[in-house]
């Protein structure tokens, strides 16, 4: 049974008509090919396919697009502000946070959403509020480093007022980033 | 560049080259594709273990709206396997299943949810057969031929019996002061990358296919295509498209590769099948079970007078890489002490549960965590400090072992001293509170296998490189990067020897059709081997550069170097830029490319069996772990890891300790709760919530050591690192275990249950243990007998000796 809905995603608007069974995760990677937002096993056991709904880490394979209409969603593509990437994506870049980077786009927006709450987080807070999110590659120890080292430097510069402390996602302006960080198109076997 | 030239990438830690792409959701993996009029694949499992096939009717699924073709096994007839000893899979099963999933039908339909739907209306009419679910059953005589499993193989259900004999074992047992025995079980377990298996085909109006494929081994897939579909091999292009993790779990040529292939070709448009997790883990080639027996002698130091080793591998349905598997639980426990004289038994069983295959480590982890527990028995028998009892045995560098391998930079004392100084081990083993122990082990892997899997003279990797008069320089390899860091590696290579950044260098990989020959991402072999190919590429067109400018600017081309994007003299800095250098050498030159090549140096000792093993340079870990053991729960808990790696040379710091780090998480998930459990066949927990795994919470806390041997083969003397740092973990948590509380868990995982069954024992007054009581007797066949490359042989033998055969 096709249903038409309106979804806020990444702070655009979509209209799109789906069966009203698919999952908000399906939703994304098919219908608006979002596919930044992974799975892994599409019973709610990963953590791979986190999104945020209303600024809450949720499981997006567990979640029917229809029930939630009217929330607005942010995914692995909205955390970055045009080009210039959230300062967590920055880190997991300088740190080696993703290895084979499945599970990062999760791993970061569940990251995200803890630096809303919590600005300078512990150790034992980042572990226990990403505890949900599996890696297989990294054994976590990067990872943690760099929500670290990204909260401090956001906070730091909040500290110095050098950004609105209201700013809901933070970002690094895109100058600031040295070149060796710089996504380069076409590096890849073509696909 | 000359040896004494310094370093100006290799050896900085930096960004993996696709850091931002995948943290900003850019990466495209195999699922990620779309592609226009894409059709969904899905495949039909057996329900049963083992039965022959009596028919198939599909005409239902056929007539479901939305279903564009169904094939089934007769599609396509022509086996496969990746090793050529053990082709004995078709793509979907003709008239034989042999475990639940084994897949004999697939649909192509307008969507997934058609496409399920259309596999549920496949009618398949099974004879079941008996069924044979573990090594002892394995074992067993088969009433009639046609109730084996396969017909190939040693005997009845025994797909590979080994047996090989190294100098005088029972003599030097007879000899020796002390001789002790063992008896380990290691459960077999699942790779659990993140990203599920993923394949999409499309088969152009041309004629021409092409697979992007979550692949380790695009290469492999590349052959077995062309077989199996019985295309010209230059008709189809394979793709790896970066891997969501490996491990080991994506080296095999896969069911749904093949049927997304024939389906587009039955259809004229692209298909896509993606597994499920639950698929997953019964496509699975994960860790085998290994059940293992082995005796050591010592003489009064307590040094290795021999070893005898017998292992029993539960290899699942298919031959997969089990030959090998089989190989290598028996090779390397070598490479690590001195072990004059040798015996290895090894027997690979077929039943009816998934394949086993490679799992990081691929066979030897099993025998590390056997003997390294064994030997820290012996060494509190002995009253031996487990550390100093180690160290007095270790092999020597450039060096040969009993069984033929050729041991070439090892820094597994400087690893140990390391390890035993920062953990502080000789004050806490033995004299922590009860609840807390210590434990240490040590492991050994390969830096790619010395031979390739099937039979050639031809090089293991090849790197292209193409100069573009912007200073631009793009390296092509075949090489795939499932989050190792190998592009990154291939970057930076390339940038040391041009004197460029390796952001100047542009990467084209994984592509059967454009970049030339990498065998693949497994045996840890794309640093060592596409580092030596990259490396002389660079060196060819460094030479033309330099003689470009040395002619333009009337100087001695020795003396130039390149470096800081420029050609200059290596004193005078006199010289021009990069680019400026490509412009003068292309006119004098032609089009600037060039090729490097690495094929491994002859390394097979004489006898059959001897092309596993041998590897050009092997990599040596050392693991400390403090542990707490709560003696009224059972659990155990690391709480902190002290890892000590010889990775010859780290090309990248920061991706080293990135390795050694995933490799203590994966061997703590094994050694403390991850196991492919069966019953009948079924597997009792294909999820993600049942079959457990560590968390963030589970994770301790790694003090990492990387220790630079500087092999003389390995480019800039670099060696692996993506598996050796799991190798000593087992055996270290199981000795700190026995330290904390007193009691041997000789069985992985070592789970709260087990644990507590030890104690209890304990408390009863017998032996604190948990593991197998012993391991059955069979016939072995006669034994090969080889003459043994004694350890301390001088080099100039045992060249002579690595050269007689090339083969078995």
């Amino acid at each position: 049974m096709k249903e038409r809905l309106q979804l806020s995603v990444n702070d655009e608007d979509y209209d799109v008509v789906v069966d009203g069974s698919k999952t908000l995760l399906e939703v994304l990677r098919e219908d608006l090919r979002l596919t930044g937002t992974k799975h892994g096993c599409e019973l709610g056991e990963c953590g791979t396919c986190t999104v945020l709904v209303d600024g809450e880490p949720v499981l997006s394979c567990l979640l029917l697009a229809l029930d939630i209409a009217d929330a607005s969603i942010r995914t692995i593509e909205g955390l970055a502000a045009g080009s210039a990437p959230h300062e967590l994506q920055i880190t997991f870049g300088e740190l080696g946070a993703s290895q084979c980077g499945y599970c990062s786009p999760g791993m970061l927006v569940s990251a995200a959403a803890l630096l809303e709450r919590s600005p300078r987080p512990e150790g034992q807070e980042i572990r226990e509020f990403l505890s949900g999110n599996l890696c297989r590659c990294t054994g976590y120890l990067k990872i943690l480093e760099a929500i670290e080292l990204a909260a401090n430097r956001v906070a730091d510069r909040r500290e110095a007022g050098e950004l609105d402390p209201e700013h809901r996602m933070p970002q690094r302006p895109a100058a600031e980033h040295g070149p060796d960080l710089v996504p380069v198109e076409g590096k890849r076997g073509s696909a | 560049m000359s040896a004494d030239d310094p370093l100006y990438v290799i050896g900085t830690p930096a960004a993996k080259d696709d850091g931002l792409t995948k943290s900003t959701g850019q990466e495209i993996y195999a699922d990620d594709i779309d592609l226009p009029k894409m059709l969904y694949g899905k495949m039909l499992g057996a329900t049963v273990p083992h039965a022959r096939i009596i028919s198939i009717d599909t005409s239902r699924a056929e007539a479901l709206p939305g279903v564009k073709a169904v094939v089934i096994g007769s599609d396509m007839p022509r086996k496969y396997g990746i090793l050529p000893v053990s082709e004995d899979e078709y793509p979907l099963e003709i008239d034989r299943v042999r475990f639940v999933g084994d897949p004999v039908a697939a649909v192509a339909a307008i969507d997934e949810a058609t496409a399920e739907a259309a596999v549920r209306l496949i009618d398949v009419e099974y004879e079941e057969l008996p069924g044979t679910f573990d090594i002892d059953e394995g074992l067993r005589p088969v009433d009639e031929e046609e109730n084996r499993i396969h017909d190939y193989g040693a005997r009845d259900n025994v797909h590979k019996l080994v047996n090989l004999h190294f100098g005088d074992v029972d003599t030097a047992f007879a000899d020796s002061d002390s001789v002790h025995e063992g008896v380990y079980f290691y459960s077999g377990n699942n790779h659990l990358a993140m990203e599920e298996h993923a394949a999409v085909a499309q088969y152009a109006a041309s004629g021409r296919l092409t697979l992007w494929s979550s692949t380790q081994t695009p290469h492999y897939v590349h052959k077995a295509m062309s077989k199996v579909l019985d295309l010209p091999a230059s008709r189809i292009r394979v793709v790896a498209t970066p891997n969501g993790g490996g491990f080991g779990g994506k080296s095999d040529p896969f069911p749904h590769e093949f049927c997304a292939a024939k389906l587009s070709m039955n259809t004229g448009r692209p298909v896509k099948i993606t597994l499920t997790r639950e698929e997953v883990f019964y496509m699975h080639r994960g860790r085998h079970p290994v059940l293992m027996w082995l005796r050591t002698g010592h003489d009064a130091a307590g040094a290795i007078t021999a070893l005898d080793f017998k292992s029993y591998v539960d290899g699942g349905a298919y031959g997969s890489y089990g030959v090998a598997s089989t190989y290598y639980t028996g090779a390397l426990q070598t490479v690590t002490y001195k072990i004059p004289h040798y015996r290895f038994r090894g027997v690979r069983v077929f039943t009816n549960k998934p394949a086993c295959g490679p799992k990081r480590g691929h066979g030897t982890p099993q025998a590390r965590y056997a003997l390294e527990v064994h030997l820290d028995k012996v060494a509190e028998k002995l009253d031996l400090n487990p550390v100093t009892m180690r160290r007095s045995m270790l092999v020597d560098e450039y060096t040969m072992t009993a069984n033929h391998m050729r041991i070439t930079s090892c820094g597994l004392d400087s690893c140990l001293e390391k390890i035993a100084t920062a953990s502080d081990f000789a004050n806490l083993r033995g004299q922590l509170p009860y609840g807390k122990g210590i434990g240490v082990a040590v492991g050994s892997y390969l830096s790619g296998s010395g031979l390739p899997i099937y039979w050639n003279k031809m090089p293991h990797t090849s790197v292209d490189l193409k100069v573009d008069r912007g200073g631009g320089v793009c390296a092509k390899c075949m090489e795939i990067d499932i989050g190792q860091g190998s592009n990154s590696v291939l970057a930076m290579t390339v940038a040391e020897v041009l004197g460029l950044t390796p952001e100047d260098v542009q990467l084209v990989v994984a592509d059967t059709d454009t970049t030339p020959i990498d065998l693949g991402s497994y045996s840890s072999r794309v640093t060592f081997m596409m580092g030596n190919a990259a490396k002389e590429a660079g060196e060819k067109i460094s030479a033309m550069l330099v003689a470009a400018v040395a002619a333009k600017l009337d100087l001695d081309a020795a003396s130039r170097v390149l470096r800081h994007r420029r050609v200059e003299g290596r004193t005078s800095g006199e010289g021009m830029s990069f680019a400026d250098a490509v412009l003068l050498a292309e006119a004098m030159f032609g089009q600037l490319t060039a090729t490097g090549s690495y094929t491994p140096p002859r390394l097979a000792g004489p006898y059959k069996g001897s092309g596993v093993g041998p590897s050009p340079a092997y990599s040596y870990s050392v693991a400390a772990v403090l542990v707490d053991v709560d003696h009224e729960t059972g659990i155990v808990t690391p709480e902190r890891v002290w890892m000590a790696h010889d990775v010859g040379r780290a090309v990248n710091p920061m991706l080293v300790e990135g390795q050694v780090e995933g490799g203590i998480y994966m061997a703590l998930g094994e050694i403390l709760m991850e196991e492919q459990v069966f019953r009948k066949g079924m597997h009792k927990i294909p999820s993600m919530l049942e079959y457990k795994s560590p968390t963030f919470l589970e994770m301790p806390p790694v003090e990492t050591f990387i220790v630079e041997s500087i092999d003389g083969e390995g480019p800039f003397g670099a060696k692996e690192v993506g598996q050796g740092p799991l190798l000593p973990m087992p055996p270290a948590v199981a000795n700190a275990v026995y330290d904390a509380v007193g009691v041997r868990i000789d069985e992985l995982p070592i789970t709260p249950e087990k644990v507590m069954a030890a104690l209890a024992e304990l408390a009863k007054g017998r032996p604190g243990r948990y593991g197998p009581a012993g391991v059955p007797d069979i016939d072995w066949g006669e034994p090969i007998d080889v003459d043994p490359v004694w350890y301390d042989q001088p080099p100039e033998q045992w060249v002579a000796t690595t050269r007689r055969a090339e083969t078995d």
